[in-house]
């Protein structure tokens, strides 16, 4: 499988990633240099062999249902970019 | 006398508790050797205040008789560990500026011990990379230069380029790394220290800034294998705040400490032998293979059928978790925001990563976007989830006949800076040797054993069975008494 200009355009997208005409088209020979390479793993036989998720077994936790933290809005807050009001802001999304 | 900044943590740690000097003592000589290395560039910010308020609390301690495992011992904290109040950036722009108002649970368990920080030590971007040349913050420069009477600035290792950098300079006793594909080991190897990676769930990821998190462990990287214990120790246990965090009592590593291998089989796995080795690595490798026996070991041939599968496995799984855990960065909550004008919301996330990441971490999310995209889920991440069951495998199997595998850390010497830019594929086939062991989530460490013709280091890794820690550092420890290595750079910087 290889990727084109369009394709590229289209992860860029996916991936919220602005990318000019420019920066498509150098990455497009370059995912495919990646991409051709990694396509050797499909020489190998996995029939009948489950997906490897998590290498140390464990298992999952189950804890109290109870509050452990909260009440730390300004720390919360504290690195935002742009906090109004106590919360955070962003550019308007409705028309 | 020795110099306070050529003691190992035990030196500085036994020196402190028996009156031989202060730890201020300590704190101040190790802030004036950061200060003066800015050549290196290993820091992204220094924290001398830092340092000296945890050497005044050991030395307030040792009169109260309240000293703790490391009070008195100042570290490198490698810049991917949220630290309270002190910038964390990942060495990105998108982070840069960005002040965590907590502590990642390892940095705190170190605080907690009695570490001091020196500073934030210098990566990888996203720690994505085998050279430290993606770090927004500049390369980290090695101290190491070839003998032969060139001066060419040579990588320290990636992603933890500034600990192992910072280590062999000696301006710092020890430091924290983490390895996702070999992140503490191969920068180990290229400056001629030692760092282990845990078994996977050893130590918290609560507050490392994460890449792949099915992979990535925290560590120490330190001069000597005692020192990597002693740190192991106060960085690793249970943590509710990490799902994957294995609930087990730590055991105490340094204390079991030995180099008698009497009774353990050590495998030489054949597939390690890559075509284009250069002849010195293999020549290491044989020294090494001499030495375990030496130390009691018996050795023996053993096969991971399928270690040449392993890279590609790891540039399918890495990408993919990391295209997801890097969306958190969207310029709403904390980090780089840039709104250009008129800009819609959605723009506004383009925009901001577009201009907040570098290359190689736009190269991974888009290859990691690609391979989970609608489509090609199954033929890429599924697939190499099945192949990565298989490498995890092969490592059981070989398990079964031996008790530890001895291989190189990295198929060469340090490479010069710039050497391997142009070729991501390249840089990649550099962790050949550490990701098999990182895919499989087991123990495995650096030692250094010797030196290239070029007068550079060379490591020898260890890798042991799940949960055996401490298979791997005694194995180590036999290595490092018999490799005797005590090279270190000359001072250039």
């Amino acid at each position: 499988m290889s990727v084109d200009a369009a394709t590229v355009r289209k992860i860029a997208s996916l991936a919220r990633i602005a990318a000019t005409e420019a920066e498509v088209e150098a990455m497009v020979p370059e995912l495919n240099n990646i991409l051709g390479w990694i396509e050797q793993l499909s020489e190998v036989d996995t029939s009948g062999i489950e997906p490897l998720a998590a290498v140390i077994p464990n298992t999952l936790r189950l804890r109290e249902d109870k509050v452990t933290d909260g009440g730390i809005r300004e720390k919360v807050l504290q690195n935002a970019p742009q906090a109004e009001h106590g919360f955070f802001a962003v550019p308007k999304v409705i028309e | 006398m020795t110099a306070l900044t050529d003691l190992t943590v035990a030196g500085i740690r036994d020196g402190v508790r028996d009156g031989a000097f202060s730890a201020r003592e300590v704190a101040e000589d190790f802030n004036a050797a950061v200060a003066s290395a800015k050549a290196l560039n290993a820091f992204i910010i220094e924290t001398p205040d830092h340092a000296l308020a945890a050497a005044d609390a050991a030395d307030a301690a040792r009169s109260a008789g309240t000293l703790k495992p490391l009070s008195g011992v100042p570290i490198g904290m490698k810049d991917l560990f949220a630290t309270a109040g002190y910038q964390t950036t990942a060495a990105s722009h998108m982070l840069e500026g960005f002040v965590p108002p907590y502590d990642a649970t390892v940095a705190g368990k170190l605080f907690e011990a009695g570490a001091g920080m020196l500073g934030k030590l210098n990566l990888d971007q996203f720690a994505m990379g085998s050279s430290n040349e993606t770090s927004y913050f500049g390369n980290v420069v090695s101290p190491w230069r070839r003998n032969d009477g060139g001066n060419a600035s040579l990588a320290p290792g990636g992603s933890s380029g500034g600990s192992s950098a910072a280590i062999a300079a000696r301006i710092v006793p020890a430091a924290t790394g983490t390895d996702t594909g070999g992140s503490i080991r191969q920068p180990a190897a290229f400056t001629g220290i030692s760092g282990i990676k845990p078994t996977y769930g050893r130590c918290s990821r609560w507050g490392i800034v994460a890449f792949a998190s099915s992979l990535d462990q925290a560590g120490p990287m330190a001069r000597d294998v005692r020192d990597c214990a002693i740190l192991l120790e106060a960085m690793s246990g249970f943590d509710p705040k990490d799902a994957t965090s294995l609930d087990l009592p730590v055991p105490n590593w340094e204390a079991l400490l030995s180099s008698d291998l009497k009774g353990k089989k050590i495998g030489i796995p054949k597939e390690y032998r890559v075509e284009g080795m250069p002849a010195e690595i293999d020549a290491l490798w044989e020294r090494g293979i001499a030495m375990v026996k030496d130390a009691g070991a018996e050795v023996i041939d053993v096969s991971l059928p399928h270690t040449r599968y392993a890279l590609a496995t790891y540039y399918i799984i890495a990408p993919a978790e990391a295209s997801s855990n890097l969306a958190r960065y969207d310029g709403v909550r904390y980090g780089l925001r840039d709104l250009p004008d008129g800009a819609n919301l959605q723009d506004m996330y383009a925009a901001t990563r577009a201009e907040g990441f570098g290359a190689e971490v736009k190269r991974r999310i888009l290859i990691g976007t690609y391979v989970l995209s609608a489509g090609f889920y199954d033929a890429y991440y599924t697939k190499a989830q099945r192949v990565r069951a298989l490498i995890a495998r092969d490592f059981e199997q070989a398990f079964e006949q031996c008790d530890l595998l001895l291989t190189p850390t990295a198929p060469s010497a340090a490479f010069a800076l710039g050497e391997k830019n142009d070729d991501p594929l390249a840089m990649y086939l550099n962790d050949v040797f550490t990701v098999p062991a990182s895919l499989a989530g087991l123990p495995a460490m650096s030692v250094p054993a010797g030196l290239d013709e070029k007068g550079l280091p060379l490591g020898l890794q260890i890798i042991g069975r799940p949960l055996d820690e401490q298979g791997v550092l005694n194995a180590g420890l036999a290595i490092e008494q018999r490799a005797g290595f005590s090279a270190r750079p000359k001072q250039w910087w």
